[in-house]
């Protein structure tokens, strides 16, 4: 039994459990894709059977940033950049909560790259939405991480002269043990992409289209889009390492000709998640660290017993 | 100058095992009934270079370096470059034994290892010569011959202490104890050896000196430590659980030693990709519910500042660290400096809500790290513990029953379950977790997991709920319970029975020394100096910065004519917040300043005090004086 009682309870959970009563209507423009990402993962939480109180929602800053404005749950708006790593503290202090975090394509791939590496290479059990719109929108309609070569905006004034990061070989490079990439245009199957992410024991980091109809493109540029699990056009192994790679080196080119695809790209099922790899060396607790301060039968130590006797 | 100390100085080169062979020696002299405190100097690269650690020594409490030294075990560097013609560093070899000549006393004992510098060498710097209008005593010895004969070459620094011992008539079982309690039988025995017959080959000769070890006793059993190890066994009495950090010399130490010790405390510790992410991460472990902490040195800290802020606008507990090192940017990585004051009190955007302690000693270090943990998770704020490379790593010896105190595993202002049921929520359900009126400032906090209580942080500014907010109603009274949580830290500092601010010396003296963090006891030793040779003085350390302790040092200043603030930077950081937040005493105040790498001695203090009383200039080029407002 947890501390925390609203971990691991049984309850009927459903998908408008996390419409929060206080900021119900997002501030997103008219058509934004962002609608998509709140909407699937809404409609995944009750397929994993996680309630708004054992999941903490940790999001950077940007249009995607308030995706924990929208939703009910314990959440941590946090700053540019850094969603990474105050959600994967969280999974450690408390590997019972479950964990998601989201942000934009400058948040993650840009300012916040950094922690995107290493949080996928040390695998955490946890989800990582990127909503990738190819753009800076907030900050109104400056080039991105992921914006097209050529990509002409007020800072880019003669167009990107950079290449456009590739998220997804990135991402299956530095270790992620989950790769998948959903848009907005298709609900469906964003919903089951969520809710294999969250279900995924390890760090399963999703590239999510949303269209910025303001800055970018609407709707219609992800339109038609192929989901290449169902296409018999692609035949590749998702647990193979290096044909994950190769699909995904197409996916990430094929993008910018214009053609859409969408699916699971990588999974490593078997790999073990950094938690249960700290535990196995003995540097992470059975009992979840937060626990610890509401167990009244928890042994304190004290330095005076265990240390001081190095020191005399 | 008093001789009834001794201040033993061990120099090398990195990898000589002068910080090993320094640590024993203290040990020993602590075990033989003295008092001791040590001093590194060393320069930041792995093998070679000038270092040295002296360990002083007496019968009575020691509690800072002293003025110059009276022993000198030069090891020669057995990893110096090979000197060419025209290169800058010159013969490194010998730099043990040349670079430390100028503050060796009159009188002092000088042993160096004759296998590394030669006759020719020592004629280069004509030691005989110094030697005998110092009054010095020159001890050579073959200490690589006697290791190489007995063992390995890199057990020289034992046949240094060996002749140490012999020359000082020090009893060699307490040094043989630690070897056995320190290495490998085989490795122990070899070194025992050499000890031993390093011991009898001086014995042999005639002493031409006086200076033996003091002799003393202690009533309590002691305990040997450094300033990083007394920070890490608060933050572990504290039930802090959880680290994150990058290295960086010199926080690297605090990080090191709690993330050996954690896991078998049933704690995490976590490095990083970088100090962005290591205060993140403390945030996140936490918002979760751990009691955690992250540091680092001065570029580390600049990287943390954005996470700071988020600290304090989320107002998520946390207890950060600053072990200051000499800047701007990389600085001088291995030398102490008090020059991220300003950067530790108002780094991040907006307006500051955090609380700053900078111990002084190991005791403090102990004490401050504690309150900081119990301030951070009572008042829900960031808590900076700020010290420097000197304290991180100064070695000095405490009552072992210091430490006998009982943990504090309180996770400070936290809602249980069946009290979030009877909280304010919001008409729509939501817990407040940023209740506007709330006693002290101090808002109602939940913990993910916990029933009834979610809630979103947001670094924006936010409505009760944690909902974004811009509402210039709201945002005021947001602000204003902020920093009055800023008031009642304050409060509670005042109330206190123990205050962090320390005063030494006679009560009715005429003048004033203030100083703040590690220079605090080496002007404590320069008062009573002052005191003996008839001047009036007294000084006050102070320890907390924010919210600054303006009662206190009121009345200190109110009561002394003039005051003289020491500090370790060139641009009078201290000098400046005491003037802000008391917005008087201008004319009362000058500056001693010193900011060449090297920490005050007592000496120095009494130099500058002198100075400001009597005009005219440091004979020391090393510090700087300023003379105060309309002087």
């Amino acid at each position: 039994m947890s501390a925390f009682s609203a971990i691991g309870e049984e309850e009927e959970i459903e998908s408008e459990d996390f419409t929060p009563g206080t900021e119900p209507q997002p501030t997103w423009c008219p058509g934004c894709g962002d609608f998509g990402v709140l909407k699937a993962l809404k409609q995944a939480m009750p397929e994993v059977g996680r309630s708004p109180e054992e999941t903490l929602l940790v999001t950077g800053i940007g249009c995607s940033g308030k995706l924990s404005s929208y939703f009910e749950s314990y959440g941590y708006h946090s700053i540019h950049g850094r969603s990474l790593p105050v959600a994967r503290a969280a999974k450690l202090a408390n590997p019972e909560l479950e964990v998601i975090a989201a942000g934009g394509d400058g948040d993650g791939y840009g300012i916040g790259g950094n922690h995107f590496i290493h949080t996928a290479r040390e695998n955490h059990d946890m989800t990582y939405i990127v909503f990738n719109n190819e753009i800076f929108g907030l900050t109104k309609g400056q080039t991105s991480p992921t914006s097209p070569k050529g990509h002409k905006s007020k800072t880019q004034p003669h167009g990107s002269a950079k290449s456009p990061l590739r998220p997804l070989s990135l991402s299956l490079a530095a270790g992620s043990s989950y790769v998948a990439r959903t848009a907005a245009v298709n609900p469906n199957q964003a919903k089951e992409i969520i809710t294999e992410a969250i279900e995924h024991d390890g760090f399963a980091h999703v590239d999510f289209l949303t269209q910025c109809p303001t800055w970018n493109k609407d709707a219609k540029h992800y339109v038609p889009y192929t989901d290449v699990q169902d296409s018999d056009e692609y035949d590749f192994d998702v647990t193979d390492r290096r044909e994950a790679g190769q699909m995904m080196y197409e996916v990430e080119s094929k993008l910018y000709e214009g053609e859409v695809l969408t699916g699971r790209f990588y999974r490593d099922d078997p790999r073990p998640s950094y938690s249960e790899e700290k535990q196995a060396i003995g540097e992470m607790p059975d009992q979840p660290v937060a626990e610890q301060y509401f167990d009244e039968d928890h042994q304190w130590d004290r330095s005076y017993d265990e240390l001081l006797d190095l020191h005399k | 100058m008093t001789e009834n100390e001794l201040i033993w100085r061990i120099a090398g080169g990195s990898g000589d095992g002068i910080d090993s062979t320094s640590q024993n020696f203290a040990k020993a002299l602590m075990r033989a009934g003295l008092h001791v405190f040590t001093h590194r100097h060393y320069p930041s690269r792995i093998r070679g270079g000038h270092t040295f650690v002296e360990v002083r020594a007496s019968a009575s409490n020691v509690r800072s370096r002293g003025d110059g030294y009276n022993f000198l075990l030069a090891l020669g560097d057995s990893f110096a470059r090979n000197p060419s013609e025209g290169s800058v560093y010159g013969n490194e070899e010998l730099k043990p034994l040349s670079e430390n000549l100028d503050d060796l006393r009159e009188g002092g004992i000088i042993v160096y290892d004759e296998g590394l510098i030669d006759e020719e060498a020592a004629a280069e710097l004509n030691l005989e010569e110094r030697a005998e209008e110092n009054g010095w005593h020159l001890y050579p010895m073959n200490l690589r011959e006697m290791a190489r004969e007995h063992g390995r070459e890199v057990m020289r620094n034992t046949a240094g202490v060996g002749v140490t011992a012999a020359l000082l008539d020090i009893d060699v079982s307490y040094f043989e104890e630690l070897i056995r309690a320190n290495m490998p039988e085989d490795i122990a025995e070899t070194n025992i050896t050499i000890l031993n017959e390093a011991y009898d080959a001086v014995s042999e000769q005639e002493f031409t000196h006086d200076l033996r070890v003091p002799t003393g006793d202690h009533e309590n059993e002691q305990a040997l430590l450094s300033g990083s190890n007394a920070i890490a066994y608060a933050a572990l009495d504290e039930g802090c659980r959880f680290i994150s950090g990058y290295p960086m010399t010199p926080w690297t130490d605090v990080f090191t030693i709690m993330s050996q010790h954690l896991p078998k405390f049933g704690g995490v510790s976590e490095q990083v990709e970088d100090e962005i992410a290591a205060a993140a991460l403390a945030l996140g472990a936490s918002h979760a519910g751990a009691k955690a902490m992250s540091g680092s040195s001065g570029g580390g800290f600049s990287l943390m500042s954005e996470p700071l802020g988020l600290a304090e606008m989320t107002e998520t507990p946390i207890v950060l660290l600053e072990a200051m090192r000499a800047g701007p940017s990389t600085g001088m990585p291995t030398k102490p400096e008090q020059a991220d004051l300003e950067h530790v009190l108002y780094t991040s955007q907006g307006d500051s809500c955090r609380v700053v302690f900078a111990p002084s000693n190991i005791r403090e270090c102990y004490d401050q790290t504690r309150k900081a943990f119990e301030i951070a998770y009572e008042y829900h704020l960031p808590a900076i513990v700020v010290y420097d490379q000197k304290l991180q790593g100064e070695l000095r010896n405490v009552d072992a029953d210091f430490f006998d105190r009982e943990p504090n595993p309180d996770p400070g202002t936290v809602l249980t379950e069946d009290e979030l049921a009877e909280a304010a929520h919001h008409e729509s359900g939501k817990f407040e977790r940023y209740q506007h009126d709330s006693e002290k400032g101090v808002s109602p906090r939940s913990i993910p997991g916990q029933k009834g209580g979610r809630f979103l942080a947001s670094g924006n500014e936010h409505s009760p709920t944690g909902h974004i907010s811009e509402d210039p109603a709201n945002r005021v009274a947001q602000m204003n319970r902020r920093l009055q949580k800023l008031d009642s830290v304050r409060s509670e500092l005042d109330a206190a029975e123990e205050s962090h601010q320390t005063v030494h010396g006679p009560e009715d003296a005429d003048y004033g020394l203030l100083t703040w963090g590690s220079q605090q006891d080496t002007v404590f030793e320069a008062v009573d100096r002052l005191n003996e040779q008839g001047h009036s003085v007294k000084a006050m350390g102070v320890g907390d910065l924010m919210p600054y302790p303006v009662a206190e040092v009121t009345d200190f200043l109110e009561s002394v004519e003039e005051c003289l603030v020491v500090e370790m930077n060139a641009t009078a950081q201290f000098r400046g917040l005491t003037q802000k937040e008391l917005g008087r005493f201008g004319p009362k105040l000058s500056s001693l300043l010193k900011y060449n790498g090297n920490p005050f001695e007592p000496r120095d203090i009494v130099e500058g005090f002198e100075t400001s009383i009597d005009g005219g200039d440091l004979p020391d080029e090393t510090m700087k004086y300023v003379p105060a407002a309309g002087d």
